[in-house]
Parts: C-alpha cells; structure tokens; sequence
C-alpha cells in the first residue's frame, strides 16, 4: 500500500485529517498514561507536592530516590527477584515440554501419537474449572510453591498444535537423509528441527515468558506466604490497593523515604519493563507467529 | 497377536520421541483432564478435611441455584449477560474501525510505528492496567487533580457501583482494542486487490468500495470472531472484575466466575461452586457448537468443518 495504485482517486485531504486525528487520539490514550506512570516515578517531593500530590506529566526535580528504595532489598526486590526466576525457568519448562510433545505428534505413524493428538484437542476444547484445578494443585502438594505458577501453565495445547502444524511443514527429506545419517530422533530434533524453527521457538517463548510475568491470578490462589509473592501480587497491594509502604519493607539503601506515589510508580515501572523490553523482539515475530496459529489451528 | 509385535516393534523404535513429548502429555493430563474428573465434587458433599473419595454422594443438590432462585447467583448470572451484551456492542466494533482507519494510511512505516503503540497495552498484566487506570481517573488521578487545580467539581469514576459495567468496558477496549486489528488487518491484506481495480473501473467511490468489497470480504473472519466470543461469553474478565470489586461492592460486580471464586474457595461451598463452573462451561461449548452449526447455515466456514 506504500504507493497508491494508479486507480485510485486522489486522498480528501478533510478526510485524511479527520482519520490522523482519530488514530492520533487513540495513540494518544496509549502513550500518555505510560508517560506520566515514568515521570511521576521520577519526581521528586517539591514537584509531587506542586501537583497537588497526584500525577505529573513533567518531572520538575528529578529524582531516583523511589527506584533506589525499592530496588536496595526488601519486598519489591524479592518479589522481583522471585518473577525473573518463575518467568525464566517456567519458560524454559514451557519451551521444552511444549516442543518436545508437538515433535512426538507431528511424526506419521508414530507410536501413541493419534490418541495423543486427540487428548491435546481435547485440552484446547474443555477448561478445567476454577475449583478443581485449585483442589488438584492442592493435592499435588504445590500450594504456596513456585511450581504452582509454572507447573498448571507449562503446556499450552494450544501452542502444541500450532508448533506441530510448523514441524510438519518442514521438509521430510530433511528427516529421511539425517535418519540415513544415523541420526536419532533426539538429535534430529536439537540439531536439525528447533534451529529451524527459531522464530516459532521466539514467538511462543515470549507469549510463554509474558504469561509467567503477568501472573496474578494463580499467584492470588495458590501462593499464600507474603515472602513468597511475585510482583503482581506486590503490585495489587501497594499500587491498586495502595497499602502504605513503610520504612521497613524497602532496603537498607534508602536514604530518605521518598513519597509514596513515586514509590507506587516506580514499582509499576519495574513490572512494565521487561514487557517494554522484550516486546520489541517479540513484534518482530509474532505477526507471523499469530498467523500460523489462526490459519493452521 | 501379530499387531502387538508390531506395536512392539513401533514402541521401540520411537521411545526416544515419546519419552521426549511425555512431560507435556503428563503436565497435560494432570492439570487439564485431573481437574475435569475433579468436576465429579459438584454431585459431592465435599469438605476440605475428608478428601474428594471420601465425600458423600448428594446428587443434583449442589445444582440448586438453577431452580431455587438463589438471589446471589442470579445476580452474578444477570450482571454477566449484561456484560456480555455490553461488550459485545461496544468492544468489538473497535477493533475493526481501528484496523480499517490503519489500513487506509499512506505510509507503511508509519503503520508499522503506529501499530506497536497500540498493540502494547494487550501485554500488560490486568494489575498494571488497573493501577494505571487509578492513577489517571481515580480521585486521586491525574483527572481529578487538574479538575480540582482548575475550580471544576470532581468526576468520580472509579469504585461507583453505578459506573463500574462502563469502567470495566472501557479497561477492556484499552487494553485489546489495538491487538484486535491485527487479525483484521491480516485479513485486509488478502482481500484481492483486482476486485478494487476492476470496481474503480466501473466507477465505484471510496465509501463504495469499502462497502461493497472489505466489509464483505470481512465478513468471514468477523462471523469466526463472533463465534469464539460466544464460547466465551460467560466468561468476562475475571481477574479484572477480581481486583476491583472491593470498593463497589459485589450488587454491580459479581459475575459467574467471581461468585464460583467468592463462594467456593473464600466461602468454602465447594460443592455448589464447582456445580456452577461445570454448568458454566457446558453451556459454552454448546454455545460454541450452536454458534458454529448458525454458521454453516448461513454458508460460512466456522471453526471447523462439519
């Protein structure tokens, strides 16, 4: 569309307005909110008391004193330091465990593989139900353990289905000749499968990864000691909830307490980067990604 | 006898690839299907302490809030319909005049640029939309600060029973609406360009094209879009609903996955609200089926083939 077609009559220039300043707007809606959530964390006390205590669009004084106090130990860091180990192994079990069971359906004639791909299916179909899955995390002994974020969500059937859509479009004489190789499947697999599909691997590594950030609801259910929660559960308690935070709850580092709103932002801030970080990487990919799995699904 | 040996002998050669796929089919089956044999407790007396084996068999009376009249959940079952129809009306239209307003620009890059602003807000968790909600309408907002500077009554918007069904759509075309428009625009880009050429030829306008070809040729992939909505249509963002319904009470904001939650793992009726999450999800996927059976009555493709 980067040139018009030659059919095509001139733009309306009054209609193009009127479109630039509805996108814009909406734009607008996005950016702004982000904006002033980084820039009230920046400010410091004078500007904070100049706006009436609320949030600024423009930080007068800048101060990092909130990220130093959230970030210099105590509650925010471990919840911090809690979420990067969940997102970074639980994505790594979902990427193994994901792949390793859409290459066993993928293969023709593979033993068990037909019933398998029914009871994936299925899994796409059916949800669980809020109560039972909570009574066999129970069961299993996972309440109040990290595996409870990760073990529940680890496979998305799915995501099964889209990667084995992606494996069986690869070319089978690859398989042939690396099976007259010798090669066994295993190897196959790690040496000649996953390095091809890298961008299929990127694009449900990174949903995967958001996820796990982002979990706040099994967090809710099934962590129960505060020591234990991930950042979301710190981030409904003193932002949405605007519990204060006290002296105590942030690390030694801290100078002076700075105000709460910068501190309520900062922490905000702290769980939107790494969204903010990896979403360049995964815009790249997941229209592409996104596609395979609405055609092939 | 013979297909054993051969099983066998298929078993052997491909242990190495089950052996591979065997902790996702495991993780699968423990944490998908476990769960819907668990839904055996809704026809239980189930109590925490004796376990689901253990519990005494009561029939269908854990499904007594479908005709006793319980006030709480037919609150919960009126507040998601009205929900789901609100959504409906206002949520979906978004996406689609977003995606025909990007699809229209000139510029390419700018397309581009303009996509992953708004593509940005479906990445954030349902906590940090809600803060960044507070933090720019609540009272204590960035609205209401510059209302109160500048000598104008405050608005109050957030914790108003009354305006919560409105917040709640609102949050939802926030965050979705932009990500909504990237399988319309996927669609936009398929739609054969020669139709628009051979139209122009025989002097059809811009509104006249968007209404004899794109929209039609939409209307596939919006009639999808309906269907897998409806399955879902008792389902309305929990976790949003969850962490804003302290301050505007439950008469506004309790909907059916709410009160299984509420009743169930807070009130300890584990029975009745297990009851509920299975007749919840029943209905869905008839819904889902109904709506795809309409489909192929009306010549459309569906989710899958009949």
């Amino acid at each position: 569309m980067s040139t018009r077609p030659i059919w095509m009559e001139p733009p309306n220039p009054l209609v193009q307005l009127v479109k630039s300043i509805a996108l814009g707007i909406a734009v607008l809606l996005v950016i702004v909110p982000f904006w002033s959530v980084i820039a009230t964390s920046l400010a410091d006390q004078p500007t904070i008391d100049a706006s009436g205590g609320g949030m600024v669009l423009w930080p007068g004084g800048v101060s990092i004193g909130a990220y130093k106090a959230i970030l210099s130990g105590g509650v925010v860091t471990r919840a911090l330091t809690i979420s990067i180990a969940v997102t970074v192994v639980g994505t790594l079990f979902s990427l193994t465990a994901t792949s390793g069971l859409a290459y066993w359906l993928s293969g023709r004639g593979t033993f068990g593989a037909r019933p398998m791909v029914l009871v994936v299916l299925g899994a796409v179909l059916f949800s669980p139900g809020l109560i039972p899955s909570y009574l066999v995390v129970k069961q299993l002994g996972l309440l109040d353990s990290w595996w409870s974020l990760i073990l529940p969500v680890m496979v998305n059937a799915f995501n099964v289905l889209v990667m084995r859509a992606f494996f069986q479009q690869l070319p089978p004489e690859l398989f042939e000749s690396a099976a007259i190789d010798g090669a066994s499947s295993a190897t196959v697999l790690v040496r000649i499968v996953l390095p091809l599909s890298k961008a299929v691997l990127a694009v449900m590594g990174l949903f995967y990864a958001v996820g796990y950030w982002n979990a706040f609801f099994n967090a809710m259910l099934y962590i129960q000691s505060t020591d234990k929660w991930p950042i979301s559960l710190v981030l409904r308690t003193f932002v949405v909830n605007q519990t204060t935070i006290g002296g105590d709850q942030v690390g030694a580092g801290a100078e002076a307490m700075p105000p709460q709103l910068p501190l309520q932002m900062a922490i905000l801030v702290v769980a939107l980067v790494p969204i903010l970080i990896v979403y360049p990487f995964l815009q790249k990919h997941f229209a592409k990604g996104v596609m395979i799995g609405a055609v092939k699904g | 006898m013979q297909q054993r040996v051969q099983r066998l002998r298929q078993f052997r050669r491909d242990k190495v690839l089950v052996a591979l796929g065997l902790p996702g089919a495991i993780a699968l089956i423990l944490f998908q299907y476990l769960p819907l044999l668990g839904n055996i407790i809704a026809f239980k007396d189930y109590q925490p302490y004796l376990g689901i084996n253990d519990a005494p068999f009561v029939g269908l009376r854990n499904f007594s809030f479908l005709w006793d009249g319980n006030p709480e959940f037919l609150n919960a079952l009126v507040n998601t319909l009205i929900l789901t129809l609100v959504q409906a009306v206002f949520v979906f239209p978004i996406p689609l005049a977003l995606a025909l307003l990007l699809n229209s620009l000139a510029g390419e890059r700018l397309k581009r640029l303009l996509q992953s602003v708004l593509y940005l807000p479906h990445f954030l968790s349902w906590v940090i939309v809600i803060a960044i909600f507070q933090q720019m309408l609540g009272n204590a907002g960035m609205l209401n600060t510059f209302l109160v500077q500048n000598d104008f009554p405050m608005i109050h918007i957030i914790g108003v029973p009354e305006l919560f069904k409105a917040l709640l759509t609102t949050q939802v075309i926030w965050k979705d609406a932009g990500w909504g428009t990237i399988i319309f625009l996927a669609a936009l880009s398929q739609v054969d360009q020669e139709q628009y050429e051979a139209s122009a030829v025989d002097g059809a306008n811009a509104r006249q094209r968007l209404w004899h070809i794109t929209l039609p040729s939409l209307k596939g992939i919006f009639i999808l879009l309906l269907i897998l909505r409806l399955g879902d249509s008792l389902s309305v963002g929990f976790e949003q609903i969850i962490l804003q319904q302290g301050p505007v009470g439950t008469d506004s904001s309790e909907v059916l996955d709410t009160w299984v939650y509420n009743n169930g793992i807070i009130g300890g009726d584990w029975g009745m609200s297990t009851a509920a999450g299975l007749v919840k999800s029943m209905v869905g996927v008839l819904l889902v089926i109904g709506a795809n059976k309409l489909a192929h009555l009306f010549g459309e493709q569906g989710v899958y083939q009949k």
